[in-house]
Order: structure tokens, then sequence, then C-alpha cells
């Protein structure tokens, strides 16, 4: 028997009962619905995160300060150490080979933007380098970037993100007007391209960026050093780290003076050191590189802690999605179990259906059907059942996650890999639950199956 | 070359350790365009003797040559192949496809034909054969739209469609009344008449009075019409 008149067969044979071809099926309907819209909401999700992710740049490492035991082992904080030197952060972009941009960040929180007669707290305010741009893959809308010689002479500019052009200048263009934060003015040079929230929920364009100098210098000051005691270079003014320009605070050290001096409380410290891996594959050996540069120059023995974090954006993200990959793997085993309570369901309806068929199934045999080709028959009917039940199930299970991106708002994504993978599924049920049936059915003899009543 | 030729067929049952004898040597010939009427009682052995004709089961031991060919000893497959091409079944309880035209019930059989004609052949040849019956205004009906005359003349149809050398007709007319008998009877005369070789299985006296050759069987042994009604006369 030709596959095609199979097919034709077994399609008619289900259509003599529509209902309950109906209901069996529905197992699977439900089944693979529910699949569908799980798929397309974790990868939804799973793809608004790697959105946000790349918008902060894939390959980006974060060095962050580490958290200093007390005596007696009890943990402060995270960052209440001050362990981070803008020489550290030359050290790396002079040692580590598989960076390509190293960029010091010191944070200035709560501070009073003023514009005229308006005046906002951005979210953000960012003292870093040219290159920090560079490695947050941010681009500028209007205006320019500030230089490196801006950095290195403390000028007061600043770009800003286009959520403060919007809030304080309503719109019009910011570029070389005079602004104040904390009573120092700053020329606005640039506007940044709009970036979104990111993945907890925050307005990235809410920021306003400077140089680290003019942030450090004139309006955070200098942190108090505590804990430490292990950094290897005792002070660092930005005239010595960019020799010749600016203007220095103390006259230089003489050589000898410094080797008697012992670690002097550090000058400069920054916040934050970001680093971009020249690839996003390389991220992992940056940061070995990286983390045994800092233990050397920090002066860490084998046995200590490192005083430093060095985060990814990778693990980053998958602290974030491990739950919601969790939530989305056990539903997806709730749905691959109505599955086989599905499967279940076609193996029973078929049994019963081919015990209501043994004389049709004798009467094919007479007239001359192989008991492969009863097997067949029945196979395909079981097939063509899970198969349909495959195809309304995905339908309407895209059509429950199209629900859920209206009403909800939930980001969702339909792969055609998923779509294929749980049509193939579907079938797949159909042919392991409907083998039993089919083979039983090709194991009647044909004269008993012809005298059946 | 005969049609249908048996030699010393013998067919036993194992019921537990016992096996019983249900056909003994059992040795016939059935020619071409013969109206052969197998009579007997029932439990006499001549439902096994059918299935055996009709391929539908193996001889314990014998041969059997249908058209010069040896069937007896053919594995499930073959006997398959020998059933959908040489041999059309009548059943006494019609056996059609429920909820299906009578057109598809008659076009089934060729499904199952290796070297398959195309759809619409396979169509054009239902048509005709069913015109033949008389039911060419019927094809669309479903089985529970017919009569059972109607029914048992697609059946007849449906056997009749892979043209093949050979009609068995098992209690043709157990499950119609005296007049639709008639007309089914005269069917099967008609097509006799066209040369198709006919094998009745009955127990009514009347209806194997249609044929032109009547097989007795009684316990498992033919007890008359062993040989042609020529060669019975003679």
């Amino acid at each position: 028997m030709t596959l095609g008149s199979t097919v034709v067969s077994s399609v008619r044979a289900l259509g003599r009962n529509p209902t309950r071809a109906l209901l069996t099926t529905l197992g699977i309907v439900i089944g693979i619905g529910a699949v569908i819209t799980m798929m397309e909401i974790g990868n939804g999700s799973a793809a608004a995160m790697k959105k946000n992710l790349e918008s902060m740049g894939a390959n980006t490492l974060v060095v962050i300060p580490g958290t200093p035991r007390m005596p007696g082992g009890v943990s402060q904080g995270q960052g209440s150490a001050v362990s981070l030197t803008p020489d550290d952060c030359e050290a790396i972009r002079r040692d580590c080979l598989n960076i390509s941009a190293v960029a010091p960040v010191v944070n200035a929180a709560g501070l009073q933007f003023v514009f005229a007669g308006s005046n906002w707290t951005p979210r953000q305010v960012v003292g870093s380098t040219p290159e920090y741009f560079e490695i947050r893959n941010w681009q500028v809308e209007t205006g320019r970037l500030f230089t490196q010689e801006e950095v290195e002479s403390r000028a007061r500019v600043c770009v800003i993100g286009s959520s403060l052009v919007k809030e304080v200048f309503g719109g019009e263009n910011p570029v070389g007007t005079t602004i104040r934060l904390r009573n120092v003015s700053f020329t606005v040079v640039g506007v940044l391209k709009t970036k979104g929230a990111n993945m907890m929920g925050m307005d990235e364009d809410d920021v306003v960026v400077a140089p680290w100098t003019t942030i450090r210098l004139r309006i955070t000051g200098l942190k108090s050093g505590s804990a430490t005691n292990t950094t290897s270079s005792a002070s660092t003014s930005p005239s010595a780290l960019y020799p010749g320009t600016g203007v220095a605070f103390f006259p230089e050290q003489a050589e000898n003076l410094e080797a008697d001096t012992l670690l002097v409380p550090r000058f400069t410290q920054v916040d934050q050191i970001m680093v971009s891996a020249i690839r996003p594959e390389m991220v992992g050996a940056a940061q070995m590189e990286m983390t045994a540069l800092l233990r050397d120059r920090h002066k860490l023995g084998p046995d200590d802690d490192n005083d430093f974090w060095v985060r990814n954006t990778a693990e980053f993200m998958a602290t974030l999605s491990s739950t919601t990959t969790l939530m989305s793997n056990l539903l997806l085993v709730v749905a691959l179990i109505s599955l086989i309570v599905g499967g279940v369901g076609i193996m029973n309806i078929m049994l019963v259906s081919v015990t209501e068929r043994t004389r049709e199934i004798g009467l094919r045999m007479a007239v001359g059907a192989r008991s492969r080709d009863i097997l067949q028959q029945f196979l395909t009917e079981s097939i063509i059942l899970c198969a349909i039940g495959g195809i309304v199930g995905i339908l309407l299970g895209h059509g429950a996650a199209l629900m859920v991106n209206i009403h909800l708002k939930w980001p969702i994504e339909s792969s055609p890999a998923v779509v294929v993978a749980a049509f193939l599924v579907s079938a797949s049920v159909g042919i392991i639950f409907g083998f039993y049936p089919a083979w039983k059915a090709s194991r009647l003899d044909p004269i008993e199956a012809l005298r059946y009543e | 070359m005969e049609l249908i030729e048996l030699e010393n067929i013998c067919k036993s049952y194992r019921i537990g350790e016992m096996s019983v004898p249900v056909l003994k040597n059992i040795s016939i010939r059935i020619g071409r365009g013969e109206y052969v009427a197998l009579m007997g009682a029932s439990g006499s052995g001549k439902s096994t003797l059918m299935n055996i004709l009709g391929c539908l089961d193996r001889p314990t031991s014998g041969k059997y040559y249908l058209e010069g060919e040896e069937v007896g000893s053919l594995d499930g497959d073959s006997r398959a192949k020998i059933r959908n091409r040489k041999i059309g079944f009548v059943f006494q309880s019609f056996n059609l496809l429920p909820r299906t035209s009578a057109l598809d019930n008659v076009i089934m059989p060729l499904a199952y034909t290796n070297a398959s004609l195309s759809g619409r052949e396979a169509k054009a040849r239902a048509v005709e054969i069913l015109k033949r019956v008389g039911l060419a205004d019927r094809m669309d009906h479903h089985p529970s739209q017919l009569s059972g005359g109607q029914q048992q003349r697609v059946a007849i149809a449906r056997a009749l469609v892979n043209r093949p050398p050979v009609l068995f007709a098992d209690e043709p007319t157990g499950n119609l009344d005296s007049k639709t008998s008639v007309e089914v009877m005269k069917m099967f005369e008609e097509l006799n008449g066209e040369g198709i070789t006919i094998i009745l299985v009955t127990h009514s006296a009347e209806v194997a009075r249609c044929a032109k050759r009547t097989i007795q069987i009684r316990d498992g042994e033919i007890i008359r019409g062993i040989f042609g009604q020529e060669e019975e006369a003679s």
C-alpha cells in the first residue's frame, strides 16, 4: 500500500468518528500548547535579557572593591573597601593581553543637576574616561564625547543621557549650555544615544558622565581609606598618572623619601574599573589575568582573600536568568508529563478502535492487506491524530503567548526550531503510543477477525 | 491446467494435547468457469475448506494449486498478494466499511495492489463495476443508506474490482430476504456467464441448486461431487 493511500484511508477512518478523534487528541493539544507557551515566554525573557546584556557590552568585566573582613571574620558591606586605584587601571591596560579597553569609574549619586530654573537628580553621575563609552558600546547622539585631554586637565565638561534632555531641557538641544552639579558648573558637550531600561528596569539614560578626575577631585572628594594596607603604591595623584598636564597638588616626592615612607593612605581611588575583553569568549581569560595581576599588585598572600571582585556580565545574567530558567524548566516538565498523559489517551483510544474495527481489519486482510499494511495504517492514524493535535497545540500555544504578550506585556519570542521540535515531539508521541495498538491490529488472524462479533 | 487443484489436503487443529482433524485427505479439481456450491452442515469442515481455498488459512498437509501455482505453503504476505489478485470474497454479513461511500468501499482493495493504479484509474474501474452490478445511481451512498441486497451487490463489486479469476461467496444470501436473495443469485449466474468461477458456500439446498455442481462435505470428507458433473454423468 502506498504512503499516499495509507494517509488518505487513515484520514477517512478518523473522519468516520470526528468527535472521538477530537477528544483523543485534546491531551496532545494541551500538552503541546503548554510547551509552546512556556518556550515562547521563556525565550522572550531570555532574549530581552540578552539584548540588555548586549547593550551593556557582552564582553564587559567590572572590577569592584572587595568586602574587607574585620578581625574576627565579620564581613563588611560590599564596596566598603577602598582598594582600587587608577594605577591598577593603568596596570591592567599595560599588562593584560586579553583586554581591549579599560576605564576607571567613579560614582557620585544623589547630586542635583541644575539648569536655569529646573533641577533634577539623575539616577547616576559617573566619572570616567572616553573608553567608558567604548566599553559600554554607547555612542553620542548630538555633540561629542569628552576627550582624554579633558580627563587629564579635569575639565568641567559632561555628556548627558537622553532622559535628562527630556526632563530638564524639555527636549531642546542642550549642547553648549552650562549646568551645575553641586555648585560646580559643567558645560554639556554631548547627548548620548537612548539605551532604555537595564535588566533591573532602571533607566539607563538618566545619567551624567564627566571626566573621572573632575568628579573625584571637584565633587566627591576622596574617601578615607579603610583596610587599605594591602596596596602597593602608596599614592597617586592625577599629575603623576598623567604627567606634564594639570596641576601638581603636592611637590614630587624624592625617591629615597618615597622608599622610606611606608604605605601612606592612598590619595586617589576609583569605585570600579570597567574592562572590556577583546572578544566575548576571552572574558574568562581576561578575568583570570586581572585577578592574578591585582592580587600581585595588592600584595595578597596565597591564603588571603581577594580584596576586589571581578564580575562579568555573563555571570550577572546567569544569576538573573537562573530563576527564570528553573521556572520554565519546571513548567516544561509538567507540560511533558501532560504530553505523556495525552499519549496514553491516544493509546487507549487506538486500542478501543482496533477492537471495534476487528472485522474491518479482517476484511482488509481478506482483500489483500499484509500485516505490514495494517500496522502502517493504524500507526499512520495515531501519527496523524498526534500531528494534528500538535499543529492545533502550536497554534493555541502561540495564541496564548500572544495574549500574555498583549495583556501582561511580557516579552515573547517564537522560534521556528521550537515549533518544529514540538511538531516532531507530537508525531513521536503518535509513533510511540500508537505502535502497540497498531502491532496488535497487525497480528490479528484474518479468519477470526472476519468472524468477530 | 485446472484453476483449482487440491491434493490430499488435511487440516487439523490442536486443542491442548489432542490434534483434531477437520479435513481428511481432500482432493478436488475445479475448472475455469465452473459454478460450484460447497455444501455441508455446520461443523462439517466446509468453512475450513473455504478458508484454505481462499488462501486465508494453510493446510496442515497436502498441496493446493491455484492456476498451477502451489499456494498452500506460502507465507502470510504472499498469500495476501494472492488474495488480492486472484480471489474475490463475498461475505454473509457484507462487511462494508461503515460511513464510507459505496464507491470508496469498492476502491478499497485496489489500495493493496502493488502495481497501483492512479486514483482516477481506480475510480474509473470501480465505477464501471458498480454499473455492472446495477448500482450506478447509488455510488455515493453509505452502506446504512442501502438495502441489504444493494449492500451485497456493493460487496460483490468490491470482490470483482481486481478482476480475480475466482469468487468465493460465504452464505451470500444468509442475511437477505428471499426476494433479494433471488436478485443476488441471479447476479452470480450472470457473472458466471461472463466466465468468472464462482464457489458458493452454503447449507441451503435451495441456494445450492443454482450452482452447476455441488460438492457435499461431511465430517471432513467429500461425500458427493468430487468430480465434475460431466464425469458423474458418464
